[in-house]
């Protein structure tokens, strides 16, 4: 899926530009895209190595299994086959509770362990888990508290309220949430029944 | 908000150094794994920009906008807000660039605005997310992960523009 979706972004975007001569101004974003990988990538370095960190210490003092006893009972109705106390719900546990604080930077690198602690009781290593894609359909509808980065844009460009996003956004990823779970227990059941 | 990450590091050392743990070398560790994750998916950020931009650059993000005119029509989805919706799934940083825009030409407490600081906030960059956690350990077949948070996007968008129309309408 993901191999045709790139191929026809790029051979469609080669195509267009060359039909409307846009051809120059392709050409000139492919490396401005190349530099802001490498921005991102080395900005990204510095985050990972610096929540890795942390987490690790905070990891081996117990603290991630303790942290998500508010969350923790939801996801274990969620995911049926992940053990509760395992190192895979610890860092899912937090991936969503990052999130819901609005730490974007803080949230990826758990969620990159998350991945890889689910991983492990994967049978089949090139193919996804139910598991796998309950997280990331959960993680793709974040409920976010403090939706701190849309509330500065809004602030600079002189809001009266800058809050007052924040409730229809609860609401918003509440319910999207909902569909998108129930989706996912939805395809993976009718799957089941095809095999 | 963003002072509460100090002390997120704080509590969290604190807690490990009073319950014995080797602090300085467990961050150590911690940090190297993390340097790791980031060679790995460094490849899959650098597909990801590459094929977003030039779909920009062409022109194709604007022509896509076009065809989907009916479907926003229909949906009552503000015209403004479409590249925001295309952009979301796709890109953190692009989308947050897209929203000044549309806040800029709109106004952030007009009910357009509202309604897409509530898509942005409410959504994520579900393509880019799915490319670079499943990319980390080396999934190819994603199945059903796709489809089902598109739906949730789908549903975001819909019911962020019913809410804040009756909020904010």
């Amino acid at each position: 899926m993901i191999n045709k979706i790139w191929f026809f972004i790029i051979a469609f975007s080669v195509a267009f530009a060359a039909t409307n001569g846009k051809l120059e101004a392709l050409n000139e974003e492919i490396f401005t895209s190349l530099k802001s990988s490498v921005d991102i990538s080395l900005g990204l370095l510095g985050n990972l190595m610096l929540w890795c960190g942390i987490l690790k210490a905070a990891e081996k003092a117990g603290l991630v299994e303790k942290l998500g006893y508010i969350i923790r009972p939801v996801l274990g109705l969620l995911f049926r086959d992940i053990p509760e106390k395992s190192a895979a719900m610890g860092a899912m546990v937090m991936n969503i509770t990052s999130n819901m604080l609005g730490l974007g930077n803080a949230a990826t690198p758990f969620g990159l362990k998350a991945m890889a602690e689910l991983q492990k009781y994967n049978k089949d290593k090139n193919t996804a888990t139910n598991a796998m894609a309950l997280f990331l359909v959960i993680n793709g509808a974040p409920i976010c508290l403090i939706p701190s980065t849309v509330m500065s844009i809004r602030a600079s460009l002189g809001s009266n309220n800058p809050g007052a996003v924040i409730i229809p956004s609860m609401i918003t990823s509440l319910a999207a949430l909902t569909v998108g779970v129930i989706c996912c227990k939805i395809f993976e059941k009718r799957e089941g029944k095809m095999e | 908000m963003k002072t509460v990450i100090p002390f997120i590091i704080l509590f969290m050392l604190t807690y490990g150094y009073i319950k014995g743990v080797p602090v300085y070398e467990a961050f150590i560790e911690g940090a190297k794994e993390g340097m790791n994750i980031t060679l790995r998916i460094f490849p899959y950020i650098v597909a990801m920009l590459l094929a977003v931009g030039m779909l920009r650059a062409s022109g194709g993000l604007a022509l896509i906008g076009l065809i989907l005119k009916p479907v926003t029509v229909l949906l009552k989805v503000p015209e403004e807000i479409l590249p925001l919706i295309i952009m979301k799934p796709l890109s953190g940083s692009g989308a947050l660039g897209v929203l000044a825009d549309i806040l800029k030409r709109v106004g952030p407490d007009s009910l357009t605005g509202i309604i897409a600081c509530t898509i942005i906030s409410s959504t994520e960059t579900i393509f880019y997310t799915i490319t670079v956690y499943f990319g980390s350990i080396g999934i190819k077949n994603i199945r059903h992960t796709l489809m089902a948070a598109l739906m949730a996007d789908i549903t975001a968008i819909i019911v962020a523009i019913a809410i804040c129309s009756r909020m904010f309408g």
